[in-house]
């Protein structure tokens, strides 16, 4: 066999039909494509654009019906402030749901650390950095679990973290008492915890350090799964855990330290509620999964993981902060708000159906 | 072949319970060639070749590279060892880019202070060798090296995988079924690929059903058969019909094979 590499390589006899065929074959050519065809294609590269559109075809919209008091500053830091929380836990669960994954337990373990963190300090009088530091480690410990449970004893999350959002809430039940810490107490005590509500006023707007942890958070995690290998690693896992696999990913541990940070940024998210309500409130934030859920799949990224930037989960969470404060401000009932924003959940889904049969 | 061969099993035995997949196999690859491996199904040539890439351990027998015994206990020590498989599933995360699939696991990172404590990635660089390991097969009408795997066709796809284990491999390339998937053209594509990549010298384990493929490419073919080499034959001294013959047992393979 000496002819390797050669130009003449000997074919096989039913190939020789192939002489006048075209020959581009491993060209990576463009062909004719329709307009849908090329609007499709730009969203399967840019994921985010549909939630950028719908947030800024909404801001102009409710600023034109609600009027100029939609669009002033005061009003659209108001909006952020509104939905700090929830986007915060929304980063959380873009992180699993970028590994193919759902952490139902996210609003929970929120409510259960910051009830720790009261309890530290406000109740046992330890230091308010140490009650948030152990908060913090609480808070990962919570999320090891969901990842050990779906990657050791293989649960599938839904189940998993359907089962410790309950276990975290009858936790919180009983470690609170179901009863709240006071804003009076903690300002005596703890002022530290209630650090996130305050705020700085640029002009006519008014940010809290709560909305400026969220954008933050989100930066953050943008660079970590853009630009370290991480991060590339929790997608390649979203997309084809076999394949990553194979690939040479420790793919259980990559799973692992997901829920892990999760659990951890669900944490942080729990020291910014305090500042938000201004106390400790075992029964708040009842529906805070289900709406990090809406704001991540509002954002574009795909349910079967693997698909959407971290960027669109914040501006998700924003178009619902727009939605519910323009239809306020229009002088809607409230019940149309949570209309409005079932029937952008289910487009978002229909819309990322559509983006992900893209072919060549 | 009277160079030592780079890689070689003595011995391999495997049970899966009660059935015996691999019974006191052999195996050598020398170096620069194309070596086929063909079989009945369920002959063990599967197992043989997982025994190799590190994807199972065997019980018994020893595994050679380079003349030192290896114990892989993972796809990855053997990756790390130098050998590279081309999955029959490619094992491409089909929504990342052909730059990040072709560094998955092994990224590079950026020198200094932003790759040292902030593991920032240095995508030039990766980009740039793609790009580079991809023209080096000539498969460099890519226009976008960022383009996700996804929007490739089958044969594309085949391309990135084949260049990134050529890339990475340093000792030896293991193919599974590299045009089991594939149509008339892009199999022809691929086993071209295959030659371009020998080549440059790198010694390949071919495993195929396709005995046109096998006896246009390979150099030497391992004939598995019940879970042992029966032979190893030369294509250019056998026709396929006489390697479907050993290979299914119609026919006792002349003495001088299965010295070989």
């Amino acid at each position: 066999m000496s002819e390797a590499g050669g130009a003449a390589r000997r074919g096989q006899e039913f190939e020789d039909g192939l002489e006048k065929s075209d020959a581009s074959v491993a060209a990576f050519e463009s062909h004719e494509k329709t307009i849908l065809d090329r609007l499709q294609h730009f969203l399967h590269g840019n994921p985010t654009m549909v939630p950028v559109i719908v947030l800024l075809l909404s801001i102009a919209v409710f600023g034109f019906v609600a009027g100029g008091n939609f669009f002033s500053a005061f009003n659209l830091s108001l909006v952020m402030q509104q939905v700090s929380i929830i986007g915060i836990l929304a980063a959380a669960q873009s992180l699993v749901i970028l590994t193919a994954g759902i952490d139902l337990s996210v609003g929970a373990s929120m409510v259960l650390v910051s009830v720790i963190m009261g309890n530290l300090a406000v109740k046992m009088g330890l230091p308010a950095p140490l009650a948030i530091g152990v908060g913090f480690i609480c808070g990962m410990l919570a999320g090891t679990l969901n990842g050990f449970l779906v990657t050791r004893v293989k649960l599938p999350p839904f189940i998993v973290t359907l089962g410790t959002w309950n276990i975290f809430f009858a936790l919180n039940l009983w470690l609170s008492g179901a009863q709240s810490i006071r804003s009076q107490d903690i300002d005596a005590t703890a002022p530290l915890l209630k650090w996130f509500g305050e705020s700085i006023r640029i002009g006519g707007a008014q940010f809290t350090y709560g909305s400026i942890l969220m954008v933050l958070i989100f930066a953050v995690l943008w660079y970590v799964l853009n630009r370290t290998a991480w991060g590339r690693h929790v997608y390649a896992v979203g997309d084809d855990k076999e394949a990553a696999e194979l690939s040479g990913i420790r793919t259980n541990r990559t799973l692992v330290q997901v829920y892990a940070v999760a659990g951890l940024v669900c944490a942080i998210g729990a020291w910014a509620s305090i500042g938000r309500v201004g106390s400790v409130s075992p029964q708040s934030f009842q529906e805070a999964n289900l709406q990090s859920i809406t704001a991540v799949v509002i954002g574009g990224i795909s349910l079967f993981g693997g698909r959407g930037s971290i960027v669109g989960p914040l501006v998700g969470a924003l178009i619902v902060g727009v939605f519910n404060s323009g239809l306020r401000l229009a002088g809607v009932d409230v019940l149309w708000q949570v209309f409005a924003i079932g029937w952008l959940t289910i487009i978002a889904v229909a819309l990322d159906q559509w983006i992900r049969k893209v072919s060549a | 072949m009277s160079t030592e061969p780079i890689l070689t099993a003595r011995g391999l035995v495997k049970h899966y319970g009660r059935v015996v997949a691999l019974n006191q196999t052999d195996f050598d690859l020398y170096p620069g060639e194309i070596l086929a491996v063909i079989g009945d199904n369920g002959a063990g040539k599967s197992t043989l070749i997982k025994a190799i890439s590190g994807a199972i351990h065997p019980d018994e027998g020893e595994i050679r590279l380079d003349g030192e015994p290896v114990h892989f206990r993972s796809p990855l020590e053997a990756r790390e060892a130098g050998i590279e498989t081309v999955y029959q599933t490619l094992a491409l995360s089909p929504a990342l880019s052909i730059a990040d699939n072709m560094f998955l696991g092994r990224e590079i990172r950026k020198s200094g202070f932003m790759g040292r404590w902030f593991r920032s990635l240095d995508r030039e660089a990766m980009e740039r060798i793609a790009r580079e390991k991809l023209s080096d097969l000539g498969l460099m009408t890519i226009q976008n090296i960022g383009q996700a795997v996804e929007t490739l066709s089958g044969g594309q796809r085949q391309g990135v995988a084949v260049a990134r284990a050529a890339a990475f491999g340093s000792k030896v390339i293991i193919m599974d079924e590299p045009t089991a998937a594939l149509g008339v053209k892009e199999s022809r594509r691929v086993l071209d690929l295959i030659q371009d990549v020998r080549s440059r010298g790198m010694p390949i384990v071919l495993i195929s059903h396709n005995m046109p493929h096998v006896f246009e490419v390979a150099d030497r073919i391992h004939v598995h058969r019940l879970g042992r080499r029966l032979c190893v034959i030369d294509p250019k001294d056998y026709t396929m019909s006489d390697a479907v013959a050993f290979m299914t047992g119609a026919k006792e393979p002349p003495a001088e094979a299965l010295a070989a």
